[in-house]
């Protein structure tokens, strides 16, 4: 069985309210051990409510969700599905606790009330796996918005959860911080096995995952690898949605007559196609 | 820029006071304040005074500091001891119509201006060396005995660490709405107080409701990892009382005898 799994999830945000828009119809979706997912979407479409549908900070309104074949909505397993799903939000300022780095990694682990030996050990092997260990003394506010960011990830995974779900976790960092977290997400799936749920409006990080999901006005528009969804131009743009950059040169190109094989999803892909062409490679 | 402020007061160095217990040096505080307040003559006040003096260079904090902890004091260290100096009894030194100025008088200036100064001292010793994060956690534990009164010790502590934590995140907000107030053309420099407070309207509706905004998103974060109060939740850090901490015990137990043989044998120099 998947490891998390929703089936027909509808949610509302207020039910007793009729005129309540409703902002998932329906979804259905499973998601395997160790999968990288990019679920893709507007704002507005339902990507954050599935976010806290996951680990059962929401219920949905109608469907269940389950999570390792626990039903979020059972009150008692709670804290047993939030040790197995770990939510990182999109603002680093607000979601950590402690004044020290590393107590705040310990937070987790303390309300599991794992023994404090055994805290100091998972607290350290988190910070070196997002590479902040040598902050572990420093005080939050005097980081950068990436290593915020990795700190709050460095958080969820000292409960040794097997997924994370991360809220548009870039959205407000620059370039810089952008691509540390990304890395670190990488770094996570391949090494550590952790299943990863990644939410974002950027393209380009959608396709560094294994698996794009993207998301329409509360349903499920396209399932696929990231070079199945993203050749599909047409429909992404129906839905005004955008692809990345060298996929998006490409197919103008294609559109002005130029003969490429396929399309591109990275930078590298694109200019070893336009090297192959350029030397008459492609006819 | 605001955001310049250091939290509590804590000075990071390696000394024996930054290393003790932090709960034997809350203890030991309020002990060192109850003998300053019950000292009765000059010579156990003055041993008090040595006491306080040695564990001020054992914290290896630049003396300038605790200059400055007392600058805050000064207009209230004069008044008193103004205020003393006529109000003692006995023959008059000096006399100009209803102000008469004593040998007792001036001595009682002196006691309680030494008194108001070395309180000041001893807690900025303890607020020197102790992080707030430290302070924090050794309050809760000194006071979880309370807990099974019902008083709901872990939620304290856990809002002051989240309180602490946010201080210096909810500063740097306000000199950024301040900012954009300002490049608006919002005039906050001028004008009597009145005028002065209505000019933080609109920098104080903003902030509450960003603040709110954080909390709603902290109690996710801190719902998603597993909070669920106080109970059957264990802590990376355990404080343990070392051989230090009851090496600074013992000084200040010799130093009590030794305060407490000055008390008796010498007359108390003062009537208040």
């Amino acid at each position: 069985m998947a490891f998390i799994q929703t089936q027909q999830v509808r949610f509302t945000y207020d039910p007793n309210d009729v005129d309540a828009k409703e902002v998932l119809h329906g979804i259905d979706l499973e998601i395997e051990e160790g999968q990288f997912v990019a679920l893709l979407g507007h704002n507005g479409c339902g990507k954050s409510t599935m976010a806290k549908l996951f680990n059962g900070m929401l219920l949905p309104t109608a469907g269940k969700v389950l999570v390792d074949g626990m039903d979020t909505s059972d009150e008692s397993l709670q804290l047993q599905v939030r040790r197995q799903v770990g939510l990182v939000q999109q603002n680093p300022d607000n979601q950590l606790v402690a004044g020290v780095v590393e107590e705040d990694v310990a937070f987790g682990p303390e309300n599991l009330g794992v023994p404090p030996q055994e805290i100091r050990r998972r607290v350290d092997a988190a910070l070196k796996a997002v590479d902040m260990y040598e902050y572990r003394e420093h005080a939050p506010h005097k980081l950068s918005g990436g290593q915020k960011q990795r700190v709050a990830i460095a958080g969820v995974i000292a409960m040794e959860t097997k997924c994370i779900v991360l809220d548009e976790p870039t959205a407000m960092l620059d370039p810089r911080g952008r691509k540390e977290v990304m890395d670190t997400i990488q770094y996570l799936n391949r090494e550590k096995g952790i299943t990863i749920v990644l939410i974002t409006h950027y393209m380009d990080e959608a396709v560094q995952a294994g698996r794009v999901v993207v998301m329409d006005e509360g349903e499920i528009l396209m399932d696929g690898t990231p070079r199945e969804v993203f050749s599909q131009v047409e429909v992404l743009k129906r839905h005004d949605l955008d692809v990345p950059q060298a996929t998006e040169l490409c197919y103008r190109l294609k559109a002005a007559g130029i003969p490429l094989p396929s399309l591109p999803l990275g930078e590298a892909e694109c200019a070893a196609m336009f090297r192959r062409y350029l030397l008459g490679e492609i006819r | 820029m605001i955001s310049d402020i250091t939290l509590g007061q804590y000075f990071p160095a390696k000394s024996v006071l930054h290393r003790a217990d932090p709960r034997m040096k809350i203890c030991l505080t309020i002990f060192v304040i109850v003998l300053i307040f019950t000292s009765q003559n000059f010579f156990s006040l003055g041993l008090v005074v040595a006491g306080v003096a040695a564990a001020m260079v054992l914290s290896k904090i630049p003396i300038r500091l605790y200059l400055k902890s007392l600058k805050a004091i000064l207009i209230l260290v004069i008044f008193t001891s103004v205020l003393n100096i006529f109000y003692g009894t006995g023959e008059p030194l000096w006399q100009w119509g209803i102000f008469r100025v004593t040998l007792n008088g001036i001595l009682n200036s002196i006691f309680v201006s030494v008194r108001i100064v070395i309180l000041i001292l001893t807690t900025s010793i303890l607020t020197f060396t102790t992080s707030p994060t430290q302070l924090t956690d050794a309050i809760e534990r000194l006071l979880r005995p309370l807990a099974k009164l019902h008083v709901p010790v872990h939620e304290f502590a856990m809002m002051m660490t989240i309180a602490l934590r946010f201080v210096p995140t909810l500063l740097e907000e306000t000199d950024k709405i301040m900012s954009a107030q300002k490049a608006r053309g919002a005039d906050m420099e001028s004008g009597g107080l009145m005028q002065r407070i209505k000019a933080l309207v609109p920098v104080l509706i903003p902030l509450f409701v960003s603040a709110f905004r954080r909390a709603y998103d902290l109690a996710t974060a801190m719902e998603s990892r597993c909070y669920h109060g106080g109970e059957g939740r264990t802590q990376m850090n355990i404080l343990k009382l070392g051989q230090t901490d009851w090496l600074i015990l013992g000084t200040v137990l010799l130093f009590f005898a030794g305060y407490l043989a000055l008390n008796i044998l010498f007359p108390p120099a003062i009537r208040l």
